[in-house]
């Protein structure tokens, strides 16, 4: 029996001096065997995103000229003075914010029910079936989503076929006549954009959920049933609070993803910039680099705000 | 979880919200396919007049449709090998070692999802300006590699995490050297994982129009062509034919991917 095995492991794994003599030379460094492995992607990422990005920011100080439209060497803040004054900065970065608030709550309450029943109610095949159908639409092409909701929300489309042919239309148009809210028709709509913006990421908060409520153990449900709390009670007293990380864990994504979007708000909506639109205007239409390098950092301090908010109720380990 | 057995059943509304839920996650894409086969050449107008198959043939006598799946099919491949090879180097280094700069290493290689695309992008771009390089396949490639690498670098620390160590004690107390043990042991039990993580880093580029908008030039992946398709419309039906065939080829290797993970999970979980 023993021999056997041996005989195994001699044909599966054939001793072979030359790679020995490579291996024990790195195994007996574990440092240069760890500079081996990591000098490629380190390279590549110093190279690709951390020196551009960099680079960018470096030239947030350089001065445009609004005459020549060229940037030159010349070093100012008058960029971040502008980022921090001008009004209508200051509009872009509320309305960005203010959308992206709204999303990550919006995507918070209709999620957690699907994610709750996914995790407590559904059986082994339910829970693989409802797992791939939430996977399905986040990985679908971003761009073909956004164009469907075009379709859907566009003149004489079918959000206002239906709500014409359900004899909603007092009720649409009241809804569209609400300022911050609505707009002219659905496609040019807050309510439109912050529609699409919802069915986007609501996958990417349903996941993060799911799983922080899945690891509450079953125990602590049958403690709080046994001390006497009402199924009500259990779950706003215990399973609430303890899906606290994912709810934060998704809203990294809801929130995130909205505040760098800029396809969405150029498809669907009012006209009014967000952040992306701003940074992507002035650095193709217009030319001026440095402001919009400027602009990117308030992504950069917002998202890296969020992320250490998120760390701090706990997203990381729902992850 | 198999106590639920015993479990109340799920309320009445909950089951509502929930199905509610679902279907507003999958009717956009449902509604693509219905239009995809409208009659009607210039019209989004509800309900449909009349269905026609005629698009589907005029989409394979587009040869700029053609060039743009090309192209797409292109970057995504080179983009997800680049991506397996990064991400798997930098999975290995990372699992199980300590070292100074470790967590700041991790937050770099998370980095690019992390942060807006168009951060990304945009820094690409004005540094290729600076090096006075033009935009083209290549640096498409860098872009979209650069993103993907977190899609293997996770999933294979996530596979390496749950590999219990013991089994590499022992391979090494059979009396293999450390090369041997990563053929033999470390390589098989990582190998679905880096095959998912690529066929996502695959998807991930297949679709990603943010950092390409900047780093294309006037290459044109399939996402750019149905973006300007909703800019300047020629043959408006075309484009819903193209979104249902996007939306087709990226669901099979997700399944798969998913295949991949999810099947090899149990067998880990029994082995701890």
């Amino acid at each position: 029996m023993n021999a056997a095995t041996m005989n195994l492991a001699a044909s599966t794994m054939p001793a072979r001096p030359a790679s020995r003599g490579v291996s024990n030379a790195l195994f007996g460094r574990p440092r240069t065997l760890l500079w081996m492995l990591l000098l490629p992607p380190l390279a590549w990422f110093l190279l690709f995103y951390l020196g551009p990005l960099l680079a960018l920011l470096g030239q947030s100080v350089l001065t445009f000229d609004d005459f020549s439209m060229t940037v030159s060497n010349e070093l100012t803040l008058a960029n971040f003075k502008a980022l921090v004054s001008d009004p209508s900065n200051l509009d872009i970065v509320a309305r960005t914010f203010t959308m992206a608030l709204a999303v990550s709550a919006a995507c918070a309450l209709l999620g957690y029910p699907i994610a709750y029943y996914m995790a407590r109610y559904a059986d082994a095949r339910m829970k693989g079936l409802l797992y791939v159908a939430v996977m399905l639409p986040m990985w679908a092409s971003y761009i073909v989503k956004a164009y469907a909701w075009t379709v859907i929300l566009a003149k004489e489309g079918l959000v206002a076929w239906l709500v014409s042919t359900l004899g909603l239309l007092p009720l649409g148009d009241a809804l569209l006549a609400l300022p911050y809210v609505g707009g002219n028709t659905w496609s040019t709509s807050h309510f439109g954009r912050f529609l699409v913006f919802n069915y986007m990421w609501l996958p990417f908060m349903i996941l993060p959920i799911q799983a922080s409520i899945e690891r509450i153990a079953p125990n602590l449900l049958l403690a709080s049933a046994d001390l006497g709390a009402s199924p009500a009670q259990t779950f706003r007293t215990v399973v609430l609070p303890l899906s606290v990380p994912g709810i934060a864990a998704g809203s990294i994504f809801t929130f995130c993803l909205t505040f760098g979007d800029f396809i969405i708000p150029t498809l669907v909506g009012p006209s009014g910039d967000f952040l992306g639109t701003a940074v992507y205007k002035y650095q193709g239409a217009i030319g001026n680099m440095p402001m919009a390098a400027a602009l990117t950092l308030v992504p950069i301090v917002v998202v890296g705000a969020w992320l250490w908010l998120a760390k701090r109720l706990g997203a990381f380990d729902a992850l | 979880m198999r106590s639920d057995r015993n479990a109340p059943r799920a309320p009445l509304a909950l089951k509502l919200v929930v199905a509610g839920g679902l279907l507003f996650m999958h009717f956009p894409i449902a509604v693509i396919a219905l239009y995809a086969f409208n009659v009607e050449e210039n019209a989004f107008t509800f309900p449909i007049k009349g269905f026609t198959l005629k698009w589907f043939a005029r989409v394979f006598e587009r040869g700029d449709v053609m060039e743009s799946v090309l192209l797409s099919l292109q970057v995504a491949l080179l983009a997800a090998l680049i991506a397996i090879v990064l991400g798997t180097l930098a999975a290995l280094a990372i699992y199980r070692r300590q070292f100074p700069g470790r967590e700041g290493i991790n937050l770099l290689f998370n980095l690019p999802i992390a942060l807006p695309g168009i951060i990304t992008g945009i820094a690409l771009l004005s540094s290729l300006r600076l090096m006075h390089l033009e935009p083209s396949t290549i640096t498409i490639v860098i872009g979209h590699a650069t993103f993907c690498v977190v899609m293997v670098y996770n999933n294979v620390i996530a596979r390496l995490r749950r590999m219990p160590h013991s089994l590499v004690e022992a391979s090494m107390d059979l009396g293999a050297d450390g090369l041997q043990t990563f053929r033999h042991v470390i390589l098989p039990g990582m190998a679905t994982a880096v095959l998912a993580g690529g066929i996502l880093a695959f998807a991930l580029s297949f679709d990603e129009i943010i950092v390409t908008t900047f780093t294309a030039g006037a290459q044109r992946t399939l996402p750019i062509w149905l973006l300007n398709q909703l800019a300047k419309p020629r043959e408006m039906p075309i484009t819903n034919v193209v979104a249902l065939l996007v939306t087709v080829v990226t669901t099979i290797p997700i399944i798969a991917a998913y295949r991949l993970i999810a099947g090899t999970e149990g067998v880990e979980g029994a082995s701890k």
